[in-house]
């Protein structure tokens, strides 16, 4: 008798400790998310004041007034609209060229045997770390040649030829594949790229989301290529257009913060819905060498 | 292409034709989107070239202005360096102790992760928008918060000394982005190696040094090489917000680049600059893969050191 009561004792002190530690974690972790939830939260809260409230002191995380009006300004007094229109039109292009050429590149090295695969391969890989800049000035000078400045096509043109690092993602994950289903689907008498677009790439499809989500986040994101190739205004890119603002309204900070959570939120939108893909995305082909 | 005399058999040859049409769309890229482009570079940097004019070889010369009578390029040198010394320990350091935190088992840990990697998915001209913001001297949230404390913070971005450090704390923020692939990393560590361990009457402190640690260094051998990759480049954050400023304090490499290649159109100047860089680049990248036989765990590699 004295002694089961010991040891529910000591399993009750045993579960208040783990209690405790378990509070104290998320205490730590909770302070630990302000560093990067504050800064966002105290965007919004910049984006819906006044001209006159971001300047008080102190500061108000609530403003008394939600001046929701600053994002119709920002639509209004800038051609946004137009900016995010431009930056869709890219990214559906590039997403229709990244889908049409990854998938076939990818079979190729995944399922396929000719001379000189893997010295080719290695090739893909090197090119991931190879800095764009190397490039970017023959580049530009092809361009200026063939008069395709100011157009879209040199910041679409690379997505017809396969993105490295969406090539080596998809090769990675046709390699789990089974062959068993090669074999069978060649009794059946699908030809070679019969196998491709009828088998295997219905089964990718969890990767090919990775895929259009990536372009689409790195072509939302894109600065530098846009800041190079395009000159007119009006086919501005969205951050083109986020750095144009900083010049016209230099104090305005509600409206500047207006337009940076306009701009970054079809970027969060899109990472709440497919966080669990891009992390894993990431994740994967960020480990090995 | 494929000759008969190499005997192979009509479906290998087949496969491998089939083969060569599938990777075309990558090797056409490859050879004009990438490999021309990188060898006109290399020619380029040998010529005296203003994008419109035709190219003239002048040999080292570019080479020679660049060491010897620009200041600006030291300039660009040492603001880079500077950042690459002072972001990359922190941003490894902090990143693998996020991807700890974020491996304990606790409920609501997908609600912490998916929130710590937001910072990496808003990259671009947005996060410096929202920083320049954050850090105003005057106004910002930052000051503001600090002053509470007692403490008068410095003038960020607008001081020299502040600057580098204010665009390292930035890069520090999306640390989120390298914790994930860590975190993936840690839960790749088979964990019969634990139990066994824990079997032995190892201490966590053991457990961590020798298990956890070791079995970690291939995922930070390569997110080093690639993190460091990615502090040489440091370009939009300096070009949106300091323009390079104060007193060139964050005048990074690729923003030197940048104004001598498309603001100045020194073409051929610009090429041998960012020759050099990757050049650095390769070098360092040698350098880490050379340690790395000391440091970085492979399996099959024999368990005991």
């Amino acid at each position: 008798m004295n002694n089961a009561i010991t040891i529910a004792n000591v399993r009750k002190k045993y579960r208040q400790k783990k209690m405790l530690v378990s509070v104290l974690t998320h205490l730590f972790m909770i302070s630990l998310s302000m560093i990067f939830l504050v800064p966002i939260l105290w965007m919004f809260s910049t984006a819906i004041k006044s001209r006159w409230d971001i300047f008080l002191w102190p500061p108000e995380f609530f403003p008394k007034v939600w001046q929701w009006v600053n994002f119709r300004d920002v639509f209004t007094r800038v051609p946004m609209l137009r900016f995010i229109g431009n930056t869709f039109f890219i990214i559906v292009i590039k997403t229709i060229g990244e889908l049409l050429a990854v998938p076939l590149i990818a079979y190729g090295f995944a399922r396929l045997r000719f001379p000189g695969k893997n010295a080719l391969f290695m090739l893909v890989i090197s090119t991931m770390m190879i800095p764009l800049q190397t490039k970017l000035i023959p580049l530009y000078s092809m361009y200026v040649r063939i008069g395709l400045i100011d157009t879209y096509w040199p910041l679409i043109l690379p997505a017809f030829s396969g993105t490295p690092f969406f090539i080596f993602l998809l090769i990675q994950y046709m390699k789990t594949m089974p062959r068993d289903l090669d074999d069978a689907a060649k009794i059946d008498g699908l030809g070679t790229f019969g196998i491709l677009y009828r088998i295997l790439l219905p089964l990718c499809i969890p990767a090919l989301t990775i895929i259009v989500t990536y372009t689409f986040l790195w072509t939302w994101n894109e600065f530098l290529q846009p800041l190079i190739y395009l000159n007119t205004y009006e086919k501005f890119t969205i951050q083109m257009g986020l750095e144009m603002f900083k010049g016209i309204w230099s104090v305005e900070w509600n409206l500047l913060m207006a337009a940076t959570l306009a701009t970054m939120a079809p970027v969060l939108i899109m990472y709440f819905f497919a966080q669990k893909r891009l992390i894993g995305g990431i994740a994967s082909v960020g480990m090995k060498g | 292409m494929v000759q008969k005399h190499v005997k192979r058999s009509p479906a290998a040859i087949k496969e491998a034709l089939c083969g060569y049409i599938s990777i075309s769309p990558w090797l056409v890229g490859f050879i004009i989107l990438t490999f021309i482009p990188i060898l006109s570079t290399i020619y380029y940097s040998f010529t005296r070239w203003t994008i419109m004019d035709a190219p003239v070889w002048i040999g080292l010369e570019n080479y020679i202005r660049m060491f010897t009578k620009e200041p600006l390029f030291y300039q660009a040198v040492r603001a880079t360096s500077l950042y690459v010394a002072m972001s990359l320990p922190v941003i490894i350091v902090f990143g693998v102790l996020l991807s700890l935190l974020l491996n304990m088992k606790i409920k609501g840990m997908n609600f912490y992760r998916t929130l710590f990697y937001i910072p990496a998915v808003i990259s671009g001209v947005s996060i410096a928008m929202l920083w320049t913001w954050l850090l105003q001297p005057d106004v910002g949230i930052v000051n503001t918060l600090l002053s509470y404390l007692g403490i008068q913070g410095p003038k960020w971005f607008w001081d020299p000394k502040w600057a580098l450090p204010s665009v390292a704390s930035m890069s520090l923020w999306k640390v989120g982005g390298s914790a994930v692939i860590y975190l993936a990393g840690l839960q790749n560590i088979p964990p019969q190696l634990y139990e066994a361990a824990r079997i032995d009457g190892a201490g966590k402190l053991r457990i961590f040094f020798r298990i956890t640690i070791p079995l970690l260094t291939p995922t930070l051998f390569f997110q080093l090489i690639i993190q460091m990759i990615e502090a040489f480049k440091v370009f939009t954050e300096a070009y949106v917000i300091t323009k390079g400023g104060p007193l060139k304090a964050t005048y990074f490499y690729l923003l030197y680049f940048y104004e001598e290649g498309f603001q100045h159109f020194n073409t051929g100047y610009a090429s041998a600059l960012i020759l050099f860089l990757v050049v650095i680049i390769m070098l360092m990248t040698a350098a880490v893969n050379y340690t790395s036989k000391h440091w970085v765990y492979y399996e099959g590699e024999g368990k005991s050191k």
